[in-house]
């Protein structure tokens, strides 16, 4: 917890523009550069700003140990299950194209969704590391 | 030129930052000019139209691994053991090893080639299809999530596992945890002259005192 007053009004008005900007990496990689491992780790720094000047239990309060393990999971488990869908609808493992039938829809689609499974399991992945690092170190400081 | 003089200017940002960090012995110092080695590498990436590269080298590199990197000094010295021995051999092995790389760049073709090897065997096929084939600008993209999305799912693993590797080393000692054990080892240690079993749980133990 940092009490200095810069710290707290510069962290509150970066927290929402900087997710903002991941949420652009994440969603115009198709046209710019960026994608869903550059905008898994700028959303993570949001909140790692968050938890580094107002403490690591306000951090946790917005994403819960719990739910951070769970969002882990789920994007590896997107990012898998397009390439199921894929083979369900009569393609290979991973081929975008067969998801709607057309290159088109079919490419734009898959790898939207792909890269939202890459970003969500990094943004928790780098959440994770940053709170099991911190989260020990502060246990130590109270011990 | 203006990209060459830039590009000159970097590199020798580059070692000099590479010196620095093994000159000093203070840990901090050197986290956050490995900091600065990342953010100079990704304006190189820029200066070489890398952008994607650029980007994940300056969220990844400079950003994310000096927190982390703090984070874990947490748990050593602040300072470097100044090493008493000088060990010769090393020095001529680095040295041998350097010349011999030095060698190995002479054969490497010329920053930018368009006929090196490596710009001829799949990439023409993909610059070429990306946008007219598949309809997406970004060749990066393309490369990384459709031609490539086997290798990119391994990634994602792999990160997803190197996670899980560091919450079950750190988080798994949590305070309540540690709490739990050590009340246990007290009542544990408090039960052994009394009982004569000394593999008694801590409730027998309590129960007796």
């Amino acid at each position: 917890m940092n009490q200095n007053p810069v710290f707290r009004v510069v962290a509150k008005i970066l927290f929402a523009p900087i997710i903002m900007f991941g949420l652009y990496v994440q969603f115009h990689g198709d046209f710019g550069p960026g994608g869903g491992f550059q905008a898994g780790v700028i959303i993570a720094a949001a909140f790692i700003l968050h938890a580094l000047v107002f403490g690591l239990q306000a951090g946790r309060k917005i994403i819960s140990a719990r739910v951070n393990l769970w969002m882990m999971v789920l994007g590896v488990t997107i990012y898998g299950a397009v390439g199921i869908v894929s083979m369900a609808k009569g393609g290979l493992f991973l081929d975008y194209t067969a998801l709607t039938g057309s290159v088109g829809s079919g490419q734009h689609i898959g790898i939207l969704v792909v890269e939202f499974g890459v970003g969500l399991t990094v943004t928790s992945v780098m959440l994770a590391l940053f709170h099991a690092f911190a989260g020990f170190v502060e246990d130590r400081a109270n011990d | 030129m203006v990209s060459l003089v830039i590009d000159i200017f970097l590199l020798a940002l580059l070692v000099l930052i590479a010196v620095m960090v093994v000159r000093t012995g203070r840990l901090y110092a050197v986290i956050v000019m490995s900091g600065a080695y990342s953010l100079t590498s990704a304006a190189i990436f820029v200066n070489l139209d890398a952008v994607d590269v650029a980007f994940t080298e300056a969220a990844v590199g400079a950003g994310i691994s000096t927190v982390l990197f703090l984070a874990a000094m947490a748990y050593i010295p602040a300072d470097e053991k100044p090493s008493q021995n000088r060990n010769f051999l090393a020095g001529v092995i680095c040295i041998g090893a350097g010349a011999l790389l030095l060698v190995a760049v002479m054969d490497l073709p010329f920053l930018g080639d368009a006929m090196a090897p490596v710009h001829q065997h799949v990439a023409p096929r993909y610059l070429a299809e990306s946008g007219s084939a598949l309809h997406i600008p970004n060749v990066v993209t393309t490369v990384l999530a459709s031609y490539r999305g086997f290798d990119t799912l391994g990634e994602t693993i792999v990160v997803f596992t190197a996670g899980l590797g560091v919450l079950m080393l750190l988080a798994g000692t949590t305070r309540t945890k540690r709490v739990k054990t050590d009340n246990r080892k007290i009542a544990a240690k408090t039960a052994k002259p009394n009982s004569a079993k000394p593999k008694s749980g801590p409730k027998t133990a309590r129960t007796k005192a």
